[in-house]
């Protein structure tokens, strides 16, 4: 088991740990006082999310006229923020369930926190198509439930509802895997705490005690929610864009949607976890677990699904030249020279132009350059799906009904308010619970810690082992 | 709930491969090991304890095909029976409009059913306390542990010292 998977390949575990170690950098976090960057990046998230809050009651006690939503523009920052936080979920179910699958070793440093993102996203989404239907305290009428009115049931020929069971599923399932993956973390928490904390984690620990048994069926129960998960993130986005896809829009009725939102959604998922891990590990100082080579794997992932998106930008275009259909053409050229020209050159510069950093192994490495490009591709993915949505619906088929949209404040509000809740939860998060998965980068210690594999530390066992160990 | 207790001797280890060592010996030994406790799972230890693939995902393939069923046949039942509506000119029975929808379901039940699954046959839930040997089993200790109604104590006592077990004690669990 000691044997080095390689010399090569750089070490995923750093500063010569053992397990204690690991243990106590994992969970000291969550058994400190939160320090004083933590309560301030708190308060803003609080505020943010606060007003946010209070702009959606706005929105519900005055109905949808307090957007700007008009005829024409019926879909405006409320779905494309929708589409959005849809988009960034999926890099953490990529990261634990197709990484899983494909036997990635570098996940284990950044699953944990990638899926919770991915739980806190979507909440985030599903709270757009949630307040847009106007009446908000009836949205159950979407659920096909017996009921007293006909029984009366929902159009399960829409993609709309499509959606709601995709984002459900989606949502229960990232949330159950992400759960069954804390509970021997939990355990480990609660093994250390006392008091009133060890009641806590108790109970979140579901009894966990390590058993042999227990530990086969959770890898195999892991096994197969990875395998369950891989098809159902592709076929989220893939339903996400038949909401644009199966209608006659021009611009949205296009057979490529579903790949090009997938890798879409992938890349700008990474770009927010590098947003996120990179404060993480700053703030916990968990730089022996998220290493530089997990930021520059990511990195590679945000270039290859980058240049996927710019490959789908000019293909688009290339149909709607050669289709010979006049409407789709005008779309593309609505897009790029019509009113909103400065969104589609946003969208093309961030997300195509951008990520070619990336092809430079120094910028790969660098944090600051990740960060800074990290943030610039999640802007671009927000000015695609404006572009997509509002853009297009802008300049229809009818010159009489064309009209322009920005939103007011309750919208902005809105937007600003879901990334405060975001941040909110995540903060919490990192308070609560073991931002690392601590059995499973300690499951990997021996083939990818640093004092194992060779180069960086020396090689042998860690100090408390005995001499009865068998080489 | 009364449970019977058992008499417990464990030894601690503080490393996997010492630990997989030592359950080849016991193997060999005959010595009936009741339970091993590791902070981690240790891959090629279920072999040498004797445990057989877990069913769960068998389990799960017979939840995935509850709801396959559920979801299409529930579609089909209310699109042709129950309450027809044509939408779009398309037949009632529409079934590429009931791919996505099916295919959710199936991959619902199959998690829900799995995890509850995995919950019920470990016996653990929400509260609920199983023996707990030693609070470092969680953190860096590998623990073996024999009944001393099986395993004669003496005898235990004497294998995990021989295996290199750096801690050994009795417990009533």
């Amino acid at each position: 088991m000691s044997a080095p998977v390689s010399l090569i390949r750089e070490p995923l575990v750093t500063g010569s740990k053992t397990y204690h170690q690991i243990t106590e950098d994992l969970v000291s976090p969550t058994e400190k006082a939160p320090g004083t960057l933590w309560v301030m990046a708190f308060s803003v998230a609080a505020i943010l999310a606060t007003f946010g809050v209070f702009c959606i009651a706005w929105t519900i006690w005055f109905g949808i006229g307090s957007w700007n939503l008009n005829r024409t523009i019926g879909w405006g920052w409320d779905i494309t923020n929708f589409v959005w936080w849809i988009g960034i979920g999926h890099a953490g179910t990529l990261i634990s369930a197709i990484l899983l699958l494909f036997r990635q070793k570098w996940r284990t440093g950044v699953n944990r926190a990638a899926e919770a993102m991915t739980i806190f996203a979507v909440m985030c989404a599903a709270l757009f198509p949630g307040i847009h239907v106007g009446r908000a305290w009836v949205v159950f009428y979407f659920f096909p439930y017996p009921n007293t009115r006909g029984p009366l049931w929902p159009n399960f020929n829409s993609p709309l509802l499509w959606d709601l069971f995709a984002i459900s599923t989606y949502f229960t399932v990232s949330l159950l895997f992400w759960y069954t993956g804390l509970v021997p973390d939990f355990a480990t928490v609660r093994d250390r705490a006392k008091g009133i904390r060890k009641k806590i984690y108790h109970f979140l620990s579901f009894g966990w005690n390590g058993s042999a048994k227990h530990w086969q069926r959770w890898e195999s129960i892991s096994l197969v929610l990875a395998g369950l998960a891989t098809p159902l993130v592709l076929s989220v986005h893939t339903i996400v864009s038949f909401d644009f896809a199966t209608s006659v829009i021009p611009g949205w009725h296009t057979t490529i949607f579903p790949p090009y939102f997938v890798a879409g959604a992938i890349f700008s998922g990474f770009a927010m976890v590098l947003t996120l891990m990179i404060i993480t590990r700053k703030i916990l100082n968990l730089q022996d677990y998220i290493t530089i080579a997990h930021i520059e794997s990511m990195n590679k992932v945000i270039l290859v699904t980058g240049t996927i998106v710019g490959v789908a930008y000019l293909t688009e275009l290339f149909v709607a030249w050669y289709s010979g259909y006049v409407y789709e053409q005008f779309a593309f050229f609505n897009r790029a020279l019509g009113p909103y020209w400065w969104s589609y050159f946003g969208m093309m510069f961030c997300n195509v132009i951008s990520p070619q950093f990336f092809w430079s192994r120094k910028i790969r490495r660098n944090i600051v350059w990740t960060f800074f490009l990290s943030i610039v591709v999640n802007i671009g993915m927000w000015f695609e799906r404006f572009v997509i949505i509002a853009t297009t619906l802008a300049r229809d088929y009818l010159p009489s009904s064309w009209s322009f949209y920005i939103p007011t404040w309750v919208e902005i509000g809105i937007f600003t308010g879901t990334i405060g809740i975001f941040f909110v939860l995540y903060l919490i998060f990192v308070r609560v619970a073991p931002v690392v998965a601590i059995a499973e980068v300690k499951s990997i210690l021996k083939s990818s810690g640093d004092q194992y594999s060779g180069g960086h530390g020396h090689h042998h066992h860690h100090e408390e082992t005995t001499s009865t160990e068998n080489h | 709930m009364a449970k019977a207790t058992k008499d417990v001797i464990y030894g601690l280890y503080n490393d996997e491969e010492v630990l997989m060592n030592a359950v080849k010996v016991a193997n060999s030994k005959h010595l009936e090991i009741m339970e091993v406790f590791t902070p981690f799972p240790v891959h090629g230890l279920d072999p040498l304890l004797g445990f057989e693939e877990s069913r769960l995902h068998i389990g799960g393939f017979i939840y995935g095909g509850l709801g396959t069923l559920t979801a299409f046949l529930g579609m089909t039942w209310i699109f042709t029976k129950d309450w027809p509506v044509i939408f779009g000119g398309k037949p009632y029975w529409s079934v590429p409009a009931f791919i996505p929808i099916t295919f959710e379901l199936t991959v619902l039940f199959a998690a829900i059913g799995m995890v509850v699954t995995f919950y019920i046959i470990n016996g653990m839930g929400p509260g609920i306390k199983l023996p707990i040997l030693d609070n470092r089993i969680t953190d860096d200790k590998f623990c073996i542990a024999f009944d001393k109604s099986t395993v004669d104590a003496s005898t235990a006592e004497s294998f995990l010292k021989e295996t290199g077990a750096e801690e050994i004690d009795s417990k009533i669990i």
